[in-house]
């Protein structure tokens, strides 16, 4: 349990997903912009990543990792099939909140098809085999990831609509001050460090 | 021939993935702690840009449109592997620097999008000089970074000492806050460069990117085209777009150039 514990707040705050591991870069700059759609996208991101998390767990379990089967040599093939995966799942999970849960469907529906290209899915799934953990440490670690990426989307949504009328220096207006200000938040990210 | 010189200036200058398009944000950040793992990532990642766009050009005229995308990403993920491959059997110390970062080239952006708007449209010599260019350039724009961030946060370059013994590294410049300072400023030079153009009534260039819209974004296809800026407003109107998005990439991007 202890063990766990660590792994989550190691991977929600130390390794923060954005702002120390550089994953999911584009939507956390382009969907930041106030704090409604922001906490909307990473809503999204923490449904489409624990289930991708959980879901690639158990094909790596018992297909591509599984020694009955062709001698446990079908790990080269992870990548291709996790991303097949993540993307198919994306789709499914689309359709099927748009029948079974209209109203979750429509807080993230736009959001849904835009995760595919968002590299932390691939990351966490990747991650999970090359550290070794079980489906349920990948899960709990999936989960912790994606709720770092709310996290920090939010905070910045927040900072972005405060500073959205400031006098900014003509050639830093757009995304070079949201770069500077994820920087600075990088760094108060690194306070984080001496948790674990 | 000159066609596909025309394509190497196209990738290197005029339409650099790093500086103009703004593609393939997450590993400019990421790995361009020095500038020899700069380089690395860029020639893997020109590897894997060349014999895609090669082989999808190939197949152009085999694969349906409905299903184009699972299809590119498909060819790019099995280049992906044997490039991580080839990496770790013959130069295991780049490949340990890399890491995670070497299999998330298939989500790279600059690939998916050169096979969407070159590749599948283009015979296969100028697509195979299209993914020179466009790999030279995400290189070019890699080293750069890499060597301003190793010069301020290490004092070198290429692992070679270059400041004097007096200089102090700033090593947050090679910690990830660095990173997006360094990109910061990049952008910002870039963009006074472009109000430059704009006073002096010259041709602005076209800059992309999912942080400055998706007008001139290469992956269009994947993300079905919607403005991720714009997000906020489709999500108030509640655009057709539900019944679009289901029916894959083609239907939006009619929907989009409709619009």
């Amino acid at each position: 349990m202890q063990e766990l514990l660590l792994i989550a707040v190691g991977s929600a705050f130390v390794n923060n997903v954005v702002l120390s591991q550089f994953l999911g870069i584009c939507p956390f700059l382009g969907v930041s912009k106030n704090v409604k759609t922001a906490a909307g996208m990473g809503g999204a991101v923490v449904f489409v990543i624990t289930i991708a998390s959980f879901v690639t767990g158990l094909i790596y379990k018992f297909i591509l990792g599984n020694p009955n089967i062709m001698g446990g040599e079908l790990q080269y093939l992870n990548t291709i099939v996790f991303i097949l995966v993540i993307a198919a799942l994306v789709q499914f999970v689309e359709m099927f909140l748009k029948k079974a849960m209209p109203a979750l469907y429509n807080a993230l529906g736009v959001y849904l098809p835009l995760i595919t290209t968002n590299c932390a899915v691939l990351g966490v799934a990747l991650t999970n085999v090359q550290e070794g953990y079980d489906i349920l440490t990948g899960v709990v670690n999936g989960f912790a990831t994606a709720a770092g990426f709310l996290v920090s989307i939010v905070l910045m949504a927040g900072i972005r609509e405060k500073t959205e009328h400031n006098d900014v220096p003509e050639s830093f207006r757009g995304t070079p001050i949201v770069l500077v200000t994820a920087g600075l938040m990088a760094i108060a990210f690194f306070g984080f460090s001496g948790l674990i | 021939m000159s066609k596909c010189l025309e394509r190497i200036y196209n990738g290197l200058v005029k339409e650099n993935p790093t500086f103009v398009l703004m593609l393939g944000m997450c590993p400019t950040l990421a790995v361009t702690t020095s500038a020899v793992n700069g380089i690395g990532m860029g020639l893997s990642t020109t590897a894997v840009l060349i014999m895609s766009n090669m082989l999808i050009s190939m197949l152009r005229k085999i694969i349906p449109d409905s299903v184009r995308m699972p299809a590119f990403i498909v060819v790019v993920a099995s280049f992906v592997t044997i490039v991580d491959f080839l990496l770790e059997g013959f130069v295991p110390s780049l490949y340990d620097s890399l890491g995670l970062y070497i299999p998330l080239i298939v989500v790279n952006c600059i690939i998916l999008g050169r096979a969407e708007s070159y590749a599948s449209k283009n015979p296969v010599l100028p697509s195979i000089f299209d993914g020179i260019g466009m790999g030279l350039g995400f290189t070019v724009g890699l080293t750069c970074i890499g060597i301003v961030r190793e010069l301020i946060g290490a004092g070198q370059i290429f692992g070679m000492q270059v400041m004097p013994e007096f200089y102090e590294p700033l090593t947050i410049f090679i910690l990830a806050p660095g990173a997006f300072f360094v990109l910061a400023c990049l952008v910002a030079l870039q963009n006074k460069v472009k109000n430059n153009y704009a006073k002096k009534e010259r041709e602005v260039p076209q800059t992309a990117g999912c942080g400055e819209g998706c007008a001139a974004c290469a992956s269009r296809g994947i993300c079905g085209g919607h403005m991720i800026s714009d997000i906020s407003v489709s999500f108030e109107v509640d655009q057709p777009e539900d019944t679009a998005s289901n029916n894959g990439g083609t239907e939006n991007k009619k929907e989009q150039e409709g619009v």
